[in-house]
């Protein structure tokens, strides 16, 4: 089976800045894919080298098997895109951007497929208002709509959350998943890694242009094994913990054991000592903790 | 080629959506022209036998307001995409290069000639200039609106702000536009101007048009139309090129 985006080898410089450094990325049809990565990373850097709104130094770069230069009109067909920055057109209203966007696409008679897109997307009520008047959150869901007009098999949304209130969120997710479950690839980015974690099947972590982990969701939650302690104690914690220590403010303390057979020893330890546990909580390792690891700051 | 047809028909609605008022005011101000040149002037200058200097301005004001609104049409509205970034839209979707530059220089020629009607409409209330030749007329509105349209897209795609674009149509289009001979015959310049003068292919555009409705020209109409085409050739083919390396725009 075609993959539904190949990325071979690509580089892409901004002057003497190395954004995309030689990335090689493959997402098969139907994945629900997540791009993460700190600011600057060079996500959107390699989403618009994938749609053709930037030109690859080197590299080359395919949709469902269609080279993004060189055929460029059909893999622009089956590539829907969602822009990170919130852009419109003030001089149309919310109906006409979307026919607009359609006939871009060479599409004439999409009444019925952009009135149900709005309807998903809740701006039915907001059809003829004129872009300029909506709000942030609104614009961002026509964007959605836009790169939905030609029901594109690969849909890349760069951010599409960034904004839009936590009940929207929710619609929208679950449009986004519905179509992912007809058979539409999902390439997401996302600063929200709740969001990632619940939707993605597999996850690329970003930094400095280079792709540091890509695996599925579940081994790179897998990879952080063991098991994390916060404990509050009346006392000091005994010296033969301290190698354990993950983070400490005063007398609270995070621990980092290998697997739960080592929290057996640790109490015996704190007994031993007589330090009194205040307070304890065992933390469920997410995927803050191995982007925190791979990355080595936060999101 | 449907993709072509979007993309123009997104310029005309624009227009459209923008209102009247895109009509009325090149309108009101070739008639504040012909009202303050045509009361001082009238007496003093003939500049073809037997035509009134009203009659005579009529057709430079025409072709003015068709370049220069065929010029800001497409300059503005390609730089006011880029700028303001809705024009990743068209850049997503699947149109060539060529049917970009079509669409972007069609609805200026479009909205140049609608206005140009317009001017010349209510002009006549002035003054009545006679129609020899009505395809030159219409000819070289179309070449004149064409040549604009195309700077235009060469401007805005070169543009990084809205400063730059003022500067272009600052020092550049207005310029040449009033050194083209829209208000009087180059004959009645000095012969150092004159040379000038004939470096400007405005200057073309305008004596032209004039042709075809007094059948009277500085130089022959056929020189004219061959330099007013060869210089949109040439325009057109380096807009192309701009547009095919994605020049300024696809980053
Ligand atoms: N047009 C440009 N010109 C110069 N540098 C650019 C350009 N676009 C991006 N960059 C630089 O490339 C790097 C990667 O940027 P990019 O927008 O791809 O990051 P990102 O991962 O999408 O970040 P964010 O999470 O903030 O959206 C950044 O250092 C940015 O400054
Ligand atoms: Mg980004």
């Amino acid at each position: 089976m075609l993959p539904a985006v190949d990325v071979r080898k690509a580089h892409k410089r901004y002057g003497s800045l190395h954004a995309v450094d030689g990335v090689d990325l493959r997402i098969e049809q139907g994945e629900f894919f997540g791009l993460l990565g700190p600011n600057g990373a060079g996500k959107t850097t390699l989403i618009n080298l994938l749609a053709g709104l930037a030109r690859p130094d080197s590299g080359q770069f395919s949709i469902l098997g269609h080279d993004v230069v060189k055929q460029y009109r059909t893999s622009r067909r089956l590539l829907g895109v969602v822009p990170q920055e919130l852009v419109f057109d003030p001089n149309f209203n919310v109906r006409e951007t979307l026919r607009l966007q359609s006939g871009y696409f060479g599409l004439r008679h999409n009444e019925a497929w952009i009135d149900e897109v709005m309807h998903h997307l809740d701006l039915t009520d907001k059809a003829e208002t004129n872009m300029r008047r909506l709000s942030g959150g609104m614009k961002r869901r026509v964007l959605v709509a836009q790169a939905l007009v030609h029901k594109p098999p690969v849909i890349v949304l760069d951010e599409p959350t960034a904004g839009v209130d936590v009940e929207l969120r929710q619609t929208m997710w679950r449009f986004i998943q519905q179509l992912n479950r007809d058979g539409h690839t999902i390439v997401l980015t996302t600063h929200y890694l709740e969001e990632a974690e619940a939707l993605c099947g597999r996850i690329a972590m970003l930094k400095q242009g280079r792709i540091m982990a890509l695996d599925s969701t579940q081994n790179l939650l897998g990879s952080m094994a063991g098991v994390r302690v916060r404990l509050k104690l009346a006392g000091a914690l005994p010296a033969a913990l301290l190698p354990q220590i993950a983070e400490q403010t005063g007398e609270d303390y995070l621990l980092e054991l290998p697997s739960y057979q080592s929290l057996e020893p640790v109490l015996a330890e704190l007994r031993m000592d007589g330090v009194e546990i205040k307070e304890m909580a065992l933390e469920q390792t997410d995927l803050e903790d191995v982007f925190m690891r791979v990355v080595g700051r936060a999101c | 080629m449907l993709s072509f047809y979007a993309l123009f028909y997104k310029e005309l609605l624009r227009i459209w959506n923008g209102g009247i008022q895109a009509v009325l005011a090149p309108v009101l101000s070739t008639l504040l022209y012909l009202l303050i040149f045509s009361h001082m002037l009238e007496q003093q200058t003939e500049i073809y036998p037997g035509v009134r200097y009203t009659a005579f301005l009529i057709p430079g004001l025409v072709m003015m307001t068709v370049l220069q609104i065929a010029y800001s049409n497409s300059s503005t509205s390609l730089s006011a995409s880029k700028i303001t970034g809705n024009l990743v839209f068209a850049l997503l979707a699947p149109i060539a290069y060529w049917e970009f530059f079509l669409a972007y220089v069609l609805a200026a020629v479009v909205r140049g000639l609608v206005v140009g009607t317009g001017v010349y409409l209510a002009a006549l209330w002035f003054a009545q200039p006679p129609m020899q030749f009505p395809c030159w007329i219409i000819l070289f509105a179309l070449l004149g609106g064409a040549l604009l349209g195309s700077l235009g897209v060469v401007a805005g795609i070169w543009a990084e702000n809205f400063d730059q674009l003022g500067g272009y149509a600052n020092f550049i289009v207005t310029p040449l536009t009033f050194l083209s001979g829209a208000f009087y015959s180059i004959h009645s310049l000095p012969s150092f101007w004159q040379q000038v003068s004939r470096l400007n292919p405005f200057f073309y555009i305008i004596d032209g048009f004039r042709y075809g409705f007094f059948g009277v020209s500085d130089i022959s109409p056929w020189l004219s139309l061959a330099v007013v085409s060869g210089s949109l050739l040439m325009l057109a083919g380096f807009a192309l090129a701009l547009l095919k390396s994605g020049y300024k725009l696809r980053l």
